[in-house]
């Protein structure tokens, strides 16, 4: 083997955590001017691998050369040094500062005078070469997400940066946003720079990648391939470990009584903007629908509003012929309303606090978990071993803190916790976002078992094959409003409609 | 790149680094109250060093304030006086605290509480010669809804206005204080003094003295009924901290109120309900330092026990059983660092002690190891 048109050389790298190997001896190397996927599932050890080469994590044994020469980082800025920078998942950016400023951090020049002009025009010439489009005078608050994802890639560009590690980088994308920075990476690529793209998708793995290394339970299980020699179900296996079944089974289930009754649903949303324009719709019991659209439309609004964390301004909800409008959050749950929330960390779960003090979070004020004023604690402590037993939620013990837990883990930890409370409405807000393979799975499974069981459930989610392969009917959603129902599952449909075409326009002008 | 290469070439190289990493797992049960006791250890040295570079002898400082703290029963005694409202302030931060609302104004509802229990014998409105139990119980009532309603102010700002508490209750002390100071030089200004006039005996909070007749051992102790209050308080709040629904609210709201918001848990309430429980904390320390202590209603009633409530809370890791201990230490500190210097080094030692408790909470969040340094 060549190391000379090896970027990047890693051999042998060792990492652990207490407790868990994250990285068993691995080898991965980069050619200049190429896509190397980091495949795997969450915690097989690919975010790991990239922070002990960028910098931020040591490894225990192994070598690193960069360009032949062997180098050993002390700090991010040694790997940045070396031109090695990363793109977290989550972005490091300040809010109020321009474009400019955001890149110029930390930065010895300028030195004293911020020359802002001077800089904004080299940001732009920038931008330009590499087709990562952002208004440079713009403040970071205002940008899109897909925006500030470029603005982190400029950071890194700017600071020299040839190999470029993409964490898990479409995970926050809009689907119009992931084919922007794949055509980003793929320029990047034609001007020299080296890509390493980390993520457990696996037809983005298939699409932009040039070559795959995929890990397992922080093992190498393939080196190297070239993406184009192997399958996708090839991959999934080495991901996983087993075959995967990409169809989930879905029963026939005859839809019951009408549970969940929409009718004019108009809220704002948190920048007082009208994000709710007179929503109506309904589900049924044993029945999963679909919401459809792009991200942004409303959804999360809609999905705060039923649970009642947000105050709706008009219409009405009804959940079994209960008014349920501006209600509080609690005689919600009490009426069988269940949320999965979309932000895992920030509202699904209390990071700091155990896993059993998760698990109560809905029904810690009910027997037999709580009597009088107690909260009995050995009873919590059942309930908790019986769901981590039923949900097979992969943690040392019941009181460790959920913070420490990985993502699929701590989506089974609100899937226990809602599900067991009998939910007679669900609504699943991106359930699987995030998530590997085999989690999804697990996910999809359980929330088809709700149905066969009779709960009526809203599925939120911009992953329209999942939408397609779970909903019995779809409604899609734009500005706040819906713009029709499907239950064929006609894609072109409901593509059409996500972006802002009625239903009924559609079909008149299919008729004409 | 830093370059590697370059220090090898300077040829030694220390055979030993440092490595420090984020935890990923719980820290072990017995880590905390060792950090906490090393931090005040370390606060100790800090102070001793002090001391030595101003001339003095460290050890026969210390030795003095130990003696002169815990020493006998009659010093011990004194201590105790010290420590039981800084028991109370402790515990009033200490429930703010778990939720993380941050109430800095316990020296405000200190000064309200004691004014409340001023108002009961002085508005009067118990009657002169009423019995001393309906004294201890309604002085002590009075000077919790009064640190109540001071710390009722803030928490419905917080709940209504998103005002921040720690302005709020920082600036709400300073309003108590003065608060305080019309009614003592103006409406119960005992002939022009800056004092009320003394309270009559039955008034008082009894004291362990009172008790000499009967057992001789007690005599001159004057350690006071508020060491009852400050008990029966701390094991209360442990049994609703850590037993109770409300105790899991407080924790939920404290860790993440927005999935707090998620599980149906009202955070307003919660905000206004937990300022003024710890507002009514403070409020009885205050009540009965005047009862038992001062006998009079007067300013300059604290020290900064407020203040000080807050390094005793962060020092008992928010553990009202705990608290008890720490206030214990810092009654010492108090009583008898003030034998030593007047002002200074005691003063000094205590926000060492809080600098040192911070800095510790990086061992805790932090795996630090050392190793040898293996060759590159």
């Amino acid at each position: 083997m060549n190391t000379l048109d090896h970027v990047v050389d890693m051999r042998s790298i060792s990492k652990r955590f207490p407790g868990v190997i994250a990285n068993d001896q691995v080898d991965f190397d980069l050619r200049k001017g190429e896509v190397h996927a980091l495949l795997g599932e969450n915690g097989a050890g690919k975010s790991t691998l990239m922070n002990v080469l960028a910098g931020l994590y040591k490894a225990e044994s192994g070598s690193i050369f960069i360009q032949g020469k062997q180098v050993n980082f002390g700090s991010p800025r040694e790997a940045i040094d070396a031109g090695i920078g990363m793109v977290h998942q989550h972005f490091m950016l300040v809010p109020s500062q321009s474009v400019t400023e955001n890149i110029l951090l930390g930065l010895t020049e300028p030195r004293f005078r911020m020359r802002l002009p001077e800089f904004n025009k080299k940001v732009t010439e920038m931008a330009d070469q590499y087709g990562l489009h952002v208004d440079p005078e713009a403040k970071v608050w205002q940008l899109s997400v897909g925006e500030q994802q470029r603005v982190e890639i400029l950071k890194m560009l700017y600071r020299g940066a040839d190999v470029l590690i993409m964490d898990e980088p479409t995970a926050v994308l809009a689907p119009t946003e992931i084919s922007e920075l794949f055509d980003t990476l793929r320029s990047m690529t034609e001007q020299g720079k080296s890509i390493v793209f980390i993520s457990h998708k696996l037809q983005e793995v298939m699409e932009i990648s040039d070559r795959v290394t995929v890990l397992q339970k922080g093992k190498v299980t393939s080196s190297g391939i070239n993406t184009k020699d192997v399958s996708r179900a090839d991959l999934a296996h080495l991901m996983v470990g087993r075959e995967v079944i990409f169809r989930v089974e879905k029963k026939a289930v005859q839809a019951g009584e009408t549970v969940l009754d929409v009718k004019g649903l108009k809220a704002i949303n948190d920048k007082g903007i009208q994000s709710l324009n007179g929503v109506s719709l309904n589900v049924r019991e044993g029945e999963i629908v679909g919401l459809a659209g792009v991200a942004g439309n409303g959804q999360n609004e809609l999905a705060e509003a039923l649970a009642g964390l947000r105050e709706v301004t008009e219409g009405s909800v009804t959940v079994n012929e209960k008014d349920v409008t501006n209600k509080p959050v609690k005689l919600g749950i009490r009426h069988g309303i269940s949320l999965i929330p979309a932000d895992r960390t920030h509202v699904g779960t209390a990071p700091n606090l155990s896993v059993t003090d998760n698990v109560i979070m809905k029904n810690y004020d009910q027997s037999p978990i709580s009597k009088g004023w107690r909260v009995i604690s050995s009873e919590a402590n059942n309930y908790a071993s019986d769901l981590k037993e039923a949900y097979d939620i992969i943690v040392p013990s019941i009181d460790t803190s959920v913070r420490l837990l990985s993502g699929g883990n701590l989506q089974k930890v609100i899937l226990a916790r809602e599900i067991s409370s009998e939910p007679k409405f669900m609504i699943a807000v991106q359930p699987t976002r995030g998530l590997d393979v085999g989690a999804i799975e697990g996910v999809q499974k359980l929330l088809l078992a709700q149905r066969e069981s009779g709960a009526a459930i809203l599925l939120i989610s911009e992953e329209l094959e999942e939408l397609l392969t779970l909903s019995d009917r779809i409604y899609v959603i734009y500005e706040g409003e819906i713009m029709g129902e499907i239950s064929d599952g006609d894609i072109n449909k409901i593509g059409e409609m996500m972006t802002g075409t009625p239903l009924e326009q559609i079909e008149a002008e299919g008729v004409k | 790149m830093a370059d590697i290469s370059s220090k090898s070439a300077s040829g030694w190289k220390f055979p030993f680094r440092i490595k420090i990493e984020n935890r990923v797992d719980n820290p072990p049960k017995w880590l905390s109250p060792v950090l906490s006791l090393t931090a005040v250890v370390v606060a100790l040295l800090i102070g001793a060093l002090v001391i030595w570079l101003g001339g003095g002898k460290p050890w026969a400082a210390y030795t003095h304030i130990a003696k002169y703290s815990l020493g006998s029963v009659g010093v011990l005694s004194d201590t105790m006086v010290k420590a039981i409202p800084l028991m109370l302030v402790g515990l009033a931060c200490s429930i703010a605290f778990r939720m993380k609302l941050w109430n800095i104004g316990a020296e405000g509802q200190f000064y309200l509480g004691a004014f409340g229990a001023s108002l009961v014998v002085l508005l009067p409105i118990l009657p002169m010669e009423a019995p001393k139990w309906q004294f201890i119980l309604v002085t002590a009532l009075f000077g919790m809804i009064l640190g109540a309603a001071w710390g009722f102010i803030p928490g419905f700002l917080k709940a209504r206005y998103n005002v921040n508490e720690i302005i709020s209750t920082l600036m709400m002390n300073y309003i108590a204080i003065e608060w305080n100071n019309y009614f003592i030089y103006g409406v119960w200004s005992e002939s022009g003094f800056q004092m009320s006039r003394m309270f009559q005996k039955n008034a008082w909070l009894p004291r362990l003295s009172d008790l000499a007749k009967r057992w001789p051992f007690f005599g001159g102790l004057t350690t006071h009924f508020g060491l009852v209050f400050a008990v029966l308080a701390a094991i209360i709040l442990w049994l609703i901290l850590s037993k109770s629904k409300w105790g899991y609210e407080i924790r939920l709201i404290g860790d993440n109120p927005r999935a707090a918001e998620y599980a149906g848990i009202s955070i307003k309430k919660n905000i206004i309900l937990v300022m003024m429980v710890s507002g009514a904390l403070a409020g009885l320390a205050g009540s009965s330092e005047i009862m038992g202590v001062v006998h009079r209603f007067q300013g300059a009633i604290s020290p900064g026990y407020g203040y000080t409530g807050i390094i005793i809370a962060w020092l008992a890791k928010l553990n009202p059983l705990a608290v008890i201990l720490t206030s214990i230490l810092f009654g010492a500190l108090i009583l008898a660092g003030r034998e030593v210097q007047p002002a200074g080094i005691p003063t000094l030692i205590q926000g060492v002690i809080m600098v040192a408790l911070i800095a510790s909470d990086f061992f805790y969040r932090n795996r630090v190891s050392i190793t040898r340094q293996v060759e590159d």
